[in-house]
């Protein structure tokens, strides 16, 4: 652990300034994450940027009828809010799926989806990892597996993005405001983490200094019919084996529209495109919800580990899909 | 036969003495003693697993502001004895396991400690290691015995003609993996080294141990050190499960450091991930069962060979199969231990060492064996219940397993119970029952003395005795109480410090028999000395005695574990509904927190069953999931309904409290009273731990 100034910018603008100027500085929100990081030595900023009272702690109403998410929203007042509760169930019930009471008042909008990942390896620096210390090896690899990719790994990096609020925000079609030393810009939700590749110390597209000032959700009538469904290794205070974010639209026994983003499973919230491709037009059986999960696998590659690999991740991958869209169905038969 | 004390305090349901005081904050933990101008040691551990370090460059450390010291092998102190590797601490080059102490900081912030040690740097000769277990390796050995004492092996009859000739036979292996204790506390001691003129200078520990006297005496032989130069303190204990049992590597390294700079205090704590590595830990264990039974279930003969490890620098022996030897009637039997020794960290007691893994592949058997009868797994057992001692051929002092059966099976709904499994479909989830039995034995340590002093109108006794969470600062006095026929409120009983008289370690749940007995014999002395209306500053003092029904009897703890598992069927993953446990331990002491130690032994369990795994990587001898985010033990929502029960038990030979200790039993046989549950619930049988939703649905 090496010491680190601390700064409190009066706004925005300033903060983006002052980590843009220094290579080894960094943001800080809610910490739920980064502390752990200089504690474990896996990080070692010179500066700590603290933004956490530098952007917005409202939820507001978009014209288009969405909502903008400050990035300074704990997640806790996230989940409670009414209209998430109401119009984006899936993502209350992500937040509230994830870490514990105590976290989830000290967790972010902004800083959630930016949460690294647990690889074991990563978090020791003993051990070598290309995403913490680039070109130093994948330790993860034949190690131990269970929580990896089984979707869009690369030989570099095995990893999974641990984030539960992610997932739901990818199938939401979800975008991402941002602050960066030449302005703003917006991205989608969908494209703002990435694909290990060869460059695994990458997380997402954002460039050095850029910040996270809102996330903002756009009217979604589907959504109104949506479910988190976590599996986990024990019953709460778990990261996800693997998560079904979804929503679903269903009418006289045939599926209209779905949106799906599976976590657990890769490197970045992944959102289900093939899946709801195989579902839309199709009846609102568990053979479809079976064949869409064969669609969206069709490429999964488990990984070997000495602690039996993550093989179990392919066919438990389906059968969470299958109870989730199963339930989700069931809802608009009620309904 | 002894003569048990009239109950007025013992039985009690009191609260905590303690418990204001832990529940405010006050309550004072080894690592936040007040002491001034503290330095702060960190560690650095070797990142090998075998080899010697060539080299350890501490200059960017040294050159820090605010370190004042970096030991290394070169210049730390060389010990008095260095006859146990476990706590040879920094006195040879070689490295015997990955995490081994190499070198240590000391600064005037734990901030500046920290960046210091990651500023060392340890080179290494590395050679090729060894962490891997299996019960197929070419060079297992015979320890000379298993914890603490006992044979390594024993057999009566013939097992394998019993196995060739019973009707009914059953042949499996049974798997438990690597576990680790994790209390709440870490492993922490403030120390000072306090140079005075003439007497050769003064150690005090602040300590978190389950024994001040263990501590010491330890800490005396290494450093060389007589008893009065050393003093180790302890009210106070965030958990200890056994890893706080006997001192490890960070209390010698505390000491060496405090001795490095004289008249500074300093503190060590380790880190939840350098537990993983120095504070002990359970072996896994492979277990070969056999069984041979006629048709109506009585056992003709039954084996367990145990596979386990131990440090190549120290032998543990978990004594995991000696459960097996008093717990069925058969004539033919057989229990054995290999060892495996590798390039691993150092084995030690965790919760229950020897029932706790041992007790799994048994009753995992035997419920595989009533599968194979057709009987009902209650029954299997009652049928199997001998009337002695199955080895000794001793009397039991008392055994009431069959009680503990009939009660669970009562209070949990057992009867009409439909055996088939994998037919019970509700809701989305298959829906299973188990049962398994538990045992432990009733031990008394043979050292432990009490005073006992009458002063202002009270009663105040003092023991080195330790309350790791258990209830020691308030059963004690209850004990007193009944022996002195004084009101408990009238009783104080001072405990953790060496400088009340020598108490034993709280350990094999022997604390409150030990420490009750040397309370007993000191009132016993009090008495006879000042009658009933003693003086201000009367005082006397008595001390365990040796039972002699523990040459007629054999003495234990029993119990009975009942589990509902609910397996759902898309997903595979495991919720434990209800999970009961009656036992027959004796008279209870004090219901409020013996509950509280089965429910808490229970819990430990269910995480044994459902989650605890410590994944050592053979790749590099270490422990990858060495924090509690990947180290699961369960939460609330694992479980609904947990339950302790028990019966009232007479038992006139173990000890003046007619008590057998309630801290460990409650772990034994949870695991296969849940995997039997799963099995039951699914169909698919669970051999190997813990149940993960992948092993009890493969394939979905």
């Amino acid at each position: 652990m090496r010491p680190f100034a601390y700064a409190t910018p009066p706004d925005a603008r300033e903060a983006v300034l002052a980590v843009a100027e220094r290579p080894d500085a960094t943001f800080l929100a809610g910490g739920t994450n980064l502390v752990d990081h200089l504690r474990l030595g896996v990080a070692a900023p010179g500066l700590l940027v603290d933004v956490t009272a530098l952007t917005s702690a409202e939820i507001d109403d978009l014209s288009d009828g969405g909502l903008r998410i400050g990035a300074a929203v704990r997640n806790s007042d996230l989940a409670a809010d009414r209209r998430v509760r109401a119009r984006y169930p899936v993502l209350a019930e992500a937040l509230l799926a994830g870490a514990s009471g105590q976290l989830r008042n000290m967790a972010t909008t902004g800083g959630n989806p930016l949460q690294r990942t647990r690889c074991v390896y990563f978090q020791d620096v003993t051990t070598p990892c290309n995403k913490r210390a680039p070109g130093s090896g994948c330790a993860a690899l034949g190690g131990a597996t269970r929580n990896h990719a089984v979707l869009g790994a690369s030989e570099h990096c095995i990893a999974t993005h641990p984030s539960d609020m992610a997932v739901a925000l990818a199938a939401l079609d979800a975008r991402v405001q941002v602050l960066g030393p030449d302005g703003e810009r917006e991205i989608p939700f969908t494209e703002l983490h990435t694909l290990p590749g060869d460059t695994p110390e990458r997380d997402t597209v954002l460039e050095h200094g850029e910040l996270i000032t809102a996330i903002d959700v756009p009217d979604l009538p589907i959504a109104t019919r949506s479910r988190y469904r976590k599996v986990r290794d024990r019953a709460s205070y778990a990261f996800a084996l693997v998560s079904v974010a979804a929503c679903l639209d269903v009418a006289g026994g045939e599926i209209r529209d779905a949106r799906i983003a599976l976590g657990g499973v890769a490197h970045k919230p992944w959102r289900a495109h093939r899946a709801e491709e195989a579902l839309r037009g199709a009846p609102a059986t568990d053979e479809s919800y079976r064949a869409a999960a064969a669609a969206e696998l069709a490429d999964a590659r488990p990984q070997e580990g000495f602690d039996g690999g993550n093989a179990f991740k392919i066919p438990l991958l389906t059968g969470t899909l299958v109870s989730t869209l199963r339930a989700l169905a069931g809802e608009e038969t009620r309904a | 036969m002894t003569t048990t004390l009239e109950p007025r305090a013992i039985g009690r349901d009191l609260a905590r003495r303690d418990g204001g005081a832990k529940v405010r904050g006050t309550a004072v933990y080894a690592d936040e003693t007040p002491v001034a101008d503290p330095l702060f040691c960190r560690i650095v551990q070797a990142t090998v697993a075998r080899g010697r370090v060539t080299e350890v460059d501490t200059a960017d450390a040294s050159a820090l502001d605010g370190v004042v010291a970096v030991l290394t092998t070169a210049d730390a102190e060389r010990l008095a004895s260095t006859d146990d590797a476990e706590l040879a601490v920094l006195q040879g080059t070689g490295i015997g396991f990955r995490g081994q102490i190499v070198a240590a900081v000391l600064a005037g912030t734990d901030e500046v400690a920290r960046e210091a040690a990651d500023l060392v740097r340890v080179t290494y000769a590395e050679e090729e290691h060894d962490a891997r277990l299996s019960a197929d390796r070419d060079d297992l050995y015979t320890p000379e015995s298993v914890n603490p004492t006992y044979p390594p092996d024993t057999a009566e009859g013939d097992m394998a003609a019993a196995m060739a000739e019973a009707p009914v036979t059953l042949d499996r292996t049974y798997t438990t993996p690597m576990h680790h204790n994790n209390p709440m506390e870490p492993h922490a001691t403030t120390a000072l080294w306090e140079p005075r003129e003439g007497d050769g200078g003064h150690l005090t520990l602040w300590d978190s141990t389950q024994g001040v006297h263990p501590v010491r005496q330890t800490v005396t032989q290494i450093f060389g050190l007589e008893p009065e130069q050393v003093r180790v303190i302890c009210p106070f204990v965030g958990g200890g499960f056994g890893s706080k049992g006997t001192p490890h590597a960070n209390v010698v390294m505390a000491a060496l450091a405090a001795r490095a700079v004289p008249g500074r205090p300093v503190r060590l704590a380790l880190t939840r991930q350098q537990m993983f590595s120095l504070a002990g830990y359970r072996t896994p264990t492979i277990q070969r069962m056999q069984l041979a039974a006629e048709r109506d279930g009585r056992l003709r003969g039954i084996a367990i060979d145990v596979v386990e490890q131990t440090s190549r620098i120290k032998e543990f022996a978990e004594q995991t199969g000696v459960p097996t030897r008093n717990m069925y009637a058969a004539p033919n039997r057989r229990t054995t231990h290999r060892l495996a020794a590798l390039d691993v960290p150092v084995p030690s007691w965790m919760r229950a060492p020897g029932e706790c893994p041992g007790m799994f592949g048994p009753e995992v058997a035997m419920d595989e064996l009533a599968t194979a009868l057709g009987l009902d797994p209650v029954e299997l057992r009652i049928r199997n219940e001998p009337e002695v001692a199955p080895e000794t051929g001793k009397p039991f002092s008392s055994r009431n397993l069959v009680a503990c059966l009939r009660e669970g099976a009562e209070r949990f709904g057992w009867a009409g119970r439909d055996h088939r499994p994998g037919v019970r479909l509700e809701d989305g989830w298959w829906v299973g029952t188990g049962v398994a039995a538990s045992v432990y034995p009733t031990m008394r340590m043979p050292k432990s003395t009490a005073t006992v002093t009458y002063d202002g109108g009270r009663y105040v006794a003092r023991i080195g005795a330790a309350d790791l969470g258990t209830g020691a600062w308030t059963v004690l006095p209850q004990i007193a109480a009944d022996a002195l026929g004084a009101p408990v409120e009238d009783v104080d009983v001072l405990i953790g410090d060496t400088d009340h008289p020598e108490a034993s370690v709280a350990g094999g749940s022997s604390g409150t028999t030990t420490w009750g007995s040397a309370l007993v014999e000191a009132v016993r002395e009090f008495r006879d000395k000042y009658g009933d209306a003693p003086q201000d500053g009367d005082a006397a003092s008595g001390s365990v005695k040796p039972n002699p029904a523990e040459e007629e009897y054999v003495m234990s703890a029993f119990g009975a574990q009942f589990a509902e598992v609910r397996v759902h069927t898309d997903t595979g993953e495991v919720r434990v509904p209800r999970l009961y446990g009656v036992f027959a331990a004796g008279r209870i002491v004090n219901p409020r927190l013996a509950r509280s130690q089965f429910l808490g032994a229970m819990t430990m369990g269910l995480g044994m069953a459902l989650h605890e795994q410590s994944l050592l990587d053979p790749r590099t001898g270490h422990v990858v999931n060495h924090d509690l985010a990947e180290y699961h033990v369960p939460a609330n929502a694992d479980v609904d309904d947990l339950q302790a029960h028990w019966i009232d038990e007479d038992d006139p030979y173990v000890n003046a409290m007619g008590s057998k200790g309630v801290g460990e039993i409650g772990i034994v046989g949870t695991a296969a009273a849940v995997a039997n549950a799963a099995w039951h619930a699914t169909g698919v049988r669970l051999r190997d731990l813990p149940v993960t939703l992948d092993r009890v649905l493969p394939g979905r």
